[in-house]
């Protein structure tokens, strides 16, 4: 067995025909977790004991004649998922304390798959960063240089997946969560349709905007794993009620005859130029696998970044109030009073980005000022998703990059806000829109992965997965590790 | 300077679902603390509301029944504030787009003119829980077993003229609630409660005065008792050269008077916004039709039928439809007895109600049912017994729980029609009072009374009294 370079449907197979077990396999992973922790910080809670008990529970199952696809393959959860009787921290010191009563829909679902959960990943506080470096918990680095932000929120899935600690980790994406930490760190991302998947148990940041997905090696990895966490869920009203496809079944259909669309908005002077050329090879390959080119034009993209921070801070802003160090998480010490308990609790339990979008958040909703920001950005953001609609009137999907340039130095950004958030440039617009993406390695700069962005219409997650995938049979950019972690 | 009064009220109206409106939890009243309080109403990191579909019918049987428009769509928003009963940080409700819209009800007043009263919006929303201090030296406790309970805020116009009017308002809004079972009403637990804004302004003038908002009113007494405290304390600082502050105000009902709670300046800005975890409520036509099929018939429609089927004067209407069950006793009663409907009605509205009262107890608890009080009614009817010996069958009934024929046999309170025996008692009254007897002869009408009394004492109570005043005219005439 040869677990680092292995993809889900690889030791999947391997676990069918008996060549390891759940645990053997488990054992070297946690083997693996360890060892790189020190390094990479991609860990907040590693689940091992737990983790070998599930192991064994799968290679008994599988013995008994029960198992199915997915059973006894390992993954990890981002800490933004609650996970029952496990410490759920969401990357913050309020809920630093915090062991969840109860598991998120796709935690329960991918647990009913039989896959064996390895333990809890970092990640930025409360999904807000771009980098990972406000998590309480401390930065993540980045596999292919440790010197480098592993990207962000869901930087720990991205680094943990790129280093192959686990074969594959649950992500989120509110404004580019998994596709950029995906492209940073040369792995597999999806955001699925907004509605896709439940977001009952999965911390809230910002409700219209939130969807959970997968950082993989692979898009057939994702195919694999993205069947069990969908569907309608009816603790979610916001999941939507309609069928969930096998995503396995389409992937290797012919590209022949698709249209895929080039964003010309995509493509702006903050684009650095190497990245683009690894773009524009990416198009290459796609355009021998029988697509053609159509550019097309999304006028309002260029406004989604301040849509973006009006509307995210302002569903945080009451979405964080619940923190309250009343009935859990941080309570600060022998508060003197009410106000007293909520002002130091609050203010000692986040740190200083989940505070600044919560004042911004609170300052777009006040009396005088909702019209000017609120109400403005939502009316932006039906442009934004009107732009879309009408680009996917002419074209199947669309592609782009993911981020502007290639990993930055830690600390680089820390204290710029506004560069930080313009790494989410080419993200946040399928996050207003509701739209999937997803984001393939397609290359290097500087001996760092680069991303390429696929963007579908609303639930075509079979056709972009196959979409990525026909692209990977052509190319082993996801395949390649870095030397430390080969 | 002759002042007027203007007065809006928000009722708060506890739906009467078995679980909350978004959660499964129970509503049941007067459990143990925090038993009935599950993650969601809790708010735990990563819970997310679903709405109780029960609820929304219940806001639209009541938007029909007011006339009001109801919303095709309507919206769920945020109302952000911090408080540890709100364990959220912030209550669902509907703000820009409410469920009902514009309708209105009728009240009668004291001179039995109607007035039409404006209902601006009816919203559906979450209640809070309750902070609990008793017993608990130096803390404060929470319980949150009322967090997430359906309510209906029902918003009228500034229609309202006096602390009168708003208690007949608020009255008729609690029988409306009652009659569609949306509503248990009751006041003591907080299932129906309200604020009141109330403002002065000289008579004539049409701009509003600054009005003051009195917080949770939960008795008709206290509605009462409270507006007409604000007004006069309004009107007392007016003219002493004062100025009315906009500001939230509590009823403190041991002093009889309202205090100050916060001012405009310290009042929350809610930052109300869309609540991104529900879908807006769409509402087809087709389920509208289905609720206002399954509505029942409603106090002023029962009102109406009863003056116009039973001949009542429209008090007697007003006051046996003040609710469901009471309606409904009163027209079995009728049913049974069938005839003299106004006389039912006095029955019902006068002892039967009077014993109720006496005992505490509702209707549906009432000792004498309506099948009882008609074998009583019957037999007055019938001359069995006069209307005075059947208020004493009537208690006896009340005590014992026998039929009335039973106590009128056992206690042989058969009235007596007999002319000869009738006339054998008067005869013996005369002759015992000779002065009496003269005086009257001599032109004293008034002693007529005396008489009539006598006979009857000699008689027990049990002639008939229409028999027995014939009978005593002629005789004393001579």
């Amino acid at each position: 067995m040869s677990a680092p370079a292995a993809t889900v449907a690889a030791l999947a197979k391997g676990l069918a025909a008996g060549d390891f077990s759940s645990v053997e396999l488990t054992r070297s992973y946690l083997d693996r977790i360890q060892a790189a922790q020190p390094g990479l910080n991609a860990f907040i809670t590693v689940t091992a004991e737990a983790a070998l008990a599930e192991a064994a529970a799968a290679d008994a199952a599988r013995a008994a004649g029960k198992a199915g696809a997915l059973t006894g393959v390992p993954l990890a959860h981002k800490d933004i998922f609650c996970t029952e009787g496990v410490l759920t921290t969401c990357g913050s010191k309020m809920l630093a304390n915090f062991v969840s009563p109860y598991d998120a829909t796709v935690v329960s679902g991918l647990r009913r798959s039989g896959t064996v959960m390895l333990g809890k990943l970092n990640m930025d506080e409360f999904a807000m960063g771009s980098s990972n470096e406000t998590s309480y918990f401390g930065p993540v680095c980045n596999p292919w240089n440790v010197a480098m932000v592993p990207g962000g929120s869901s930087g720990g899935s991205a680094a943990a997946v790129a280093a192959r600690l686990v074969p594959a980790a649950t992500a989120t994406d509110t404004g580019g969560s998994i596709r950029q930490p995906a492209a940073l760190c040369g792995v597999t991302g999806i955001k699925p349709t907004y509605g896709r998947v439940s977001r009952y148990g999965m911390i809230a940041f910002a409700s219209s905007l939130d969807q959970a997905g997968l950082i993989t090696v692979s898009a057939e990895d994702a195919a694999l794993l993205l069947g069990p966490m969908s569907g309608f869920d009816p603790k979610d009203s916001t999941s939507v009620e309609s069928p969930v496809p096998d995503y396995t079944r389409t992937l290797g259909d012919s590209l022949e005859g698709m249209t895929i669309g080039i964003v010309k908005e995509f493509f702006d002077k903050g684009l650095d130029a190497d990245c683009e050329s690894r773009i524009r090879d990416a198009m290459r390959v796609y355009e021998k696998l029988g697509a053609t080119f159509r550019e097309v034009s999304c006028p309002n993209l260029p406004l989604s970044v301040p849509t973006y921070y009006v509307v995210a801070p302002a569903e945080c802003s009451s979405n964080l109030a619940r923190f309250d160090g009343v009935r859990f998480g941080y309570r600060c010490e022998s508060p003197k009073n009410l106000t007293d308990l909520y002002m130091r609790s609050r203010g000692e339990g986040f740190g200083a980005e989940v505070k600044r979008r919560i004042m911004t958040g609170t300052y777009v909703l006040s009396a005088g000022y909702y019209d000017a920001y609120y109400l403005k950005a939502q009316r932006v953001r039906q442009l934004i998703s009107a732009d879309f609609a009408r680009a996917f009137s002419e074209v199947d999907l669309l592609l782009g990059p993911t981020s502007p340039t290639p990993a930055f130095a830690i600390g680089a950004k820390s204290d710029d806000p506004i560069t930080m958030y313009l790494n989410d440039i080419y993200t946040i617009g399928a996050n207003l829109a509701g739209l999937p993406g997803m984001s393939l390695p397609c290359g290097f700069v500087g001996g760092l992965p680069v991303g390429l962005q696929l963007i579908g219409p609303h639930f075509s997650e079979a056709r972009m997965l196959n979409a990525a995938h026909r692209y990977q049979l052509e190319t082993d950019w996801h395949l390649q590790l870095p030397a430390a972690f080969a | 300077m002759e002042w007027e009064t203007v007065i809006g009220l928000e009722i708060h109206a506890q739906l009467a679902t078995r679980s909350k409106i978004f959660s499964g939890s129970a509503t049941a009243y007067g459990a143990e603390p925090n038993t009935q309080a599950n993650l969601v109403d809790l708010g735990y990191p990563g819970v997310l509301p679903v709405l109780n579909a029960e609820a929304v019918r219940m806001a639209v049987r009541f938007g029909l029944s007011i006339g009001a428009r109801i919303a095709p769509r309507s919206v769920f928003a945020r109302k952000n504030y911090f408080y540890p009963d709100l364990p959220k940080g912030y209550q669902i409700s509907q703000y820009e787009l409410p469920i009902v819209a514009e309708g209105s009800i009728d009240i009668v007043l004291d001179d039995g003119t109607r007035k039409r009263v404006g209902i601006t919006r009816a919203h559906l929303e979450e209640d809070a829980g309750k902070s609990l201090h008793e017993g608990l030296p130096g803390h404060s406790g929470i319980d949150l077993n009322r967090a997430g309970t359906p309510l209906i805020e029902i918003v009228s116009e500034p229609d309202l003229r006096s602390a009168k009017e708003a208690v007949a308002y608020m009255k008729k809004i609690h029988t409306l609630v009652r009659y569609l079972e949306i509503c248990d009403g009751n006041m003591q637990e907080g299932s129906f409660r309200c604020d009141a804004n109330v403002s002065v302004r000289p008579k004539g003038q049409e701009k509003f005065g600054t009005r003051a908002e009195i917080k949770n009113l939960n008795s008709f007494r206290f509605v009462e008792k409270a507006i007409n405290y604000e007004i006069e304390r309004q009107i007392e600082l007016i003219e002493s050269g004062g100025k009315v502050v906009q500001e939230t105000r509590l009823y403190d009902p041991d002093k009889g008077e309202t205090r100050s709670m916060r001012s405009k300046e310290e009042a929350n800005d809610y930052r109300y916004f869309p609540d991104p975890d529900l879908l807006p409520v769409v509402l087809e036509n087709e389920l509208i039709d289905k609720v206002r099929a399954s509505l029942p018939e409603l106090p002023d429609e029962k009102a109406a039928r009863f003056v116009r089927d039973y001949g009542l004067p429209e008090y007697d209407a007003g006051v046996l439809t003040a609710s469901r069950e009471f309606g409904a006793y009163y027209e079995e009663v009728v049913a049974r007895v069938g005839s003299e409907p106004k006389l039912c009605a006095n029955w019902v509205m006068g002892d039967l109600a009077a014993f109720l009262n006496k005992d505490g107890l509702e209707i549906g608890e009432t000792k004498v049912d309506a099948a009882a009080l008609a074998g009583l009614v019957t037999r007055i009817v019938d001359n069995t017994i006069s209307g005075k010996i059947a208020k004493d069958v009537f208690e006896a009934m009340w005590a014992s729980g026998e039929s009335a024929d039973a106590i009128i046999e056992r206690q042989g309170l058969r009235q007596i029609t007999d002319t000869g025996a009738i006339e054998k008692a008067i005869d013996e009254v005369m002759a015992k009072n000779p002065g009496q007897l003269a005086d009257y002869r001599s032109g004293k009408d008034k002693l007529f009374g005396f008489f009539v009394g006598q006979v009857m004492k000699a008689m027990g109570g049990k002639a008939n009294p229409a028999q027995l005043n014939d009978l005593l005219k002629k005789k004393l005439a001579g």
